[in-house]
């Protein structure tokens, strides 16, 4: 018996696995990414005709954990209004029992690319504080991220910022929930890394920020200052007593430094901060030495 | 403090300033009280005008400019009622005021901040 080709049996799987959307208002077009929990595809609302991102669970789980979790997600997203989360509209099951959700289609470059796409330094910390701002208001409604990194960063073509997969989310002070590792290496802050979700606070995101900061930077090929090296190096402290409080600290850290203001995180020389003060006042400068270099030409001049 | 109080304080402490450095021209030594009042009645003036118009208007360079201009107005008059030395007290003059139309400028930001 001749074996089928490869190409066929991968359409087969392909064929198979795709979720069945017929008896819903919604029509797939093509596969937009893979996460851990789900598949990400651009849908249609027929209905509506606008495009929309349909996630559905890649596995159909025994225990209906996997489905709890992502639609705990959604329930998250739902209660997150806010310009930098995408908007769900939808949270359905299919035929075959796995769960999905509708959300907003949003057009964009992950933060990575977009960082190695050389923006200019005031552009990085645009997008970071918008990114704090996103991240702040869902700590303001007891809701920490746990895998903040650039891969779940979106940067939008009219320069919105959208901080995406909340799949590991918690919402605080819910009941108490069993110890896992949930996040990206390299990003997890060390209790998180731990296991200790007791310990995990508006600080983990924080260590998350700080790491996410620094990959926004390191492809900067201008000269990084080192107060900027110093913010994301307290932010992402082993110790989280050592890091900011909170990310509003962290953002307001960022526009100390925007506006040439002394930076908590780092202690400047007097070199250092009369330079600074210098180039913060760059015009006053100009005029007073201006004023001051024509009184001494002056003196010259009228001198017997 | 609002601008043109601001700007009345820098003006006239600029002013004193700006007299003093008569000092160093002997011949005007002798004057130098009457210069030294005369500048700080002008740089009070300057200031007023240019605080007041920094409270109006927000911008860096304008406030610049305006300060540069009233400075120079300024001391033109003096210039005018001295019968010379023209050159001497218009071109400081003219930087004062632009020094101090920049901080009244800059101070209404950090107050708003």
């Amino acid at each position: 018996m001749e074996s089928l080709p490869d190409a066929v049996i991968g359409h087969m799987r392909e064929v198979v696995t795709e979720p069945d959307f017929s008896g819903s208002p919604y029509r797939l077009i093509g596969e937009i990414g893979r996460g851990g929990m789900g598949v990400v595809y651009l849908g249609l609302d027929t209905r509506l005709g606008r495009r929309l991102a349909l996630k559905v669970l890649r596995i159909i789980d025994a225990d209906g954990q996997a489905a709890e979790r992502m639609a705990e997600e959604a329930r998250i997203l739902a209660s997150l209004e806010h310009p930098g989360i995408v908007p769900i509209h939808d949270l359905g099951t299919l035929p075959d029992g796995r769960i999905f959700y509708a959300m907003k289609f949003v057009e964009g470059t992950r933060l990575d690319r977009y960082a190695h796409g050389d923006p200019l330094l005031a552009d990085r910390l645009r997008v970071f504080l918008r990114i704090c701002e996103t991240v702040s208001f869902a700590h303001s409604q007891g809701v920490i991220h746990r895998d903040l990194k650039p891969a779940n960063i979106m940067v939008g073509q009219f320069g919105e910022v959208l901080v995406l997969d909340w799949g590991v989310a918690k919402v605080t002070g819910k009941a108490h929930e069993p110890s896992l590792t949930a996040g990206t290496p390299g990003y997890m802050a060390p209790e998180q890394v731990a296991g200790a979700t007791d310990q995990l606070d508006a600080r983990s995101d924080v260590y998350s920020l700080g790491k996410t900061l620094e990959a926004l930077l390191v492809t900067y090929t201008g000269q990084i200052p080192k107060r900027l090296q110093a913010i994301w190096k307290k932010a992402s402290s082993a110790d989280r007593g050592a890091r900011y409080a909170t990310v509003l600290d962290l953002a307001r850290e960022i526009e100390r430094f925007q506006i040439g203001d002394r930076v908590l995180a780092y202690r400047e020389t007097i070199g250092e901060r009369v330079g600074r003060l210098a180039t913060r006042n760059r015009t006053l400068v100009l005029l007073v030495a201006a004023y001051l270099a024509m009184r001494i030409v002056l003196f010259f001049l009228t001198k017997p | 403090m609002n601008r043109p109080v601001f700007g009345l304080l820098l003006g006239g402490f600029l002013g004193i300033f700006d007299g003093l450095t008569a000092w160093f021209t002997p011949a005007a030594r002798a004057g130098l009280l009457g210069i030294v009042i005369g500048s700080t009645i002008k740089g009070i003036i300057t200031g007023v005008c240019i605080g007041y118009f920094a409270k109006k208007v927000h911008s860096l360079g304008l406030g610049i400019m305006f300060g540069l201009a009233v400075g120079m107005f300024l001391a033109f008059l003096v210039a005018l009622m001295q019968h010379g030395y023209y050159f001497e007290i218009m071109l400081p003059g003219s930087l004062l005021g632009a020094i101090v139309g920049f901080a009244t400028q800059r101070y209404k930001a950090e107050a708003a901040a």
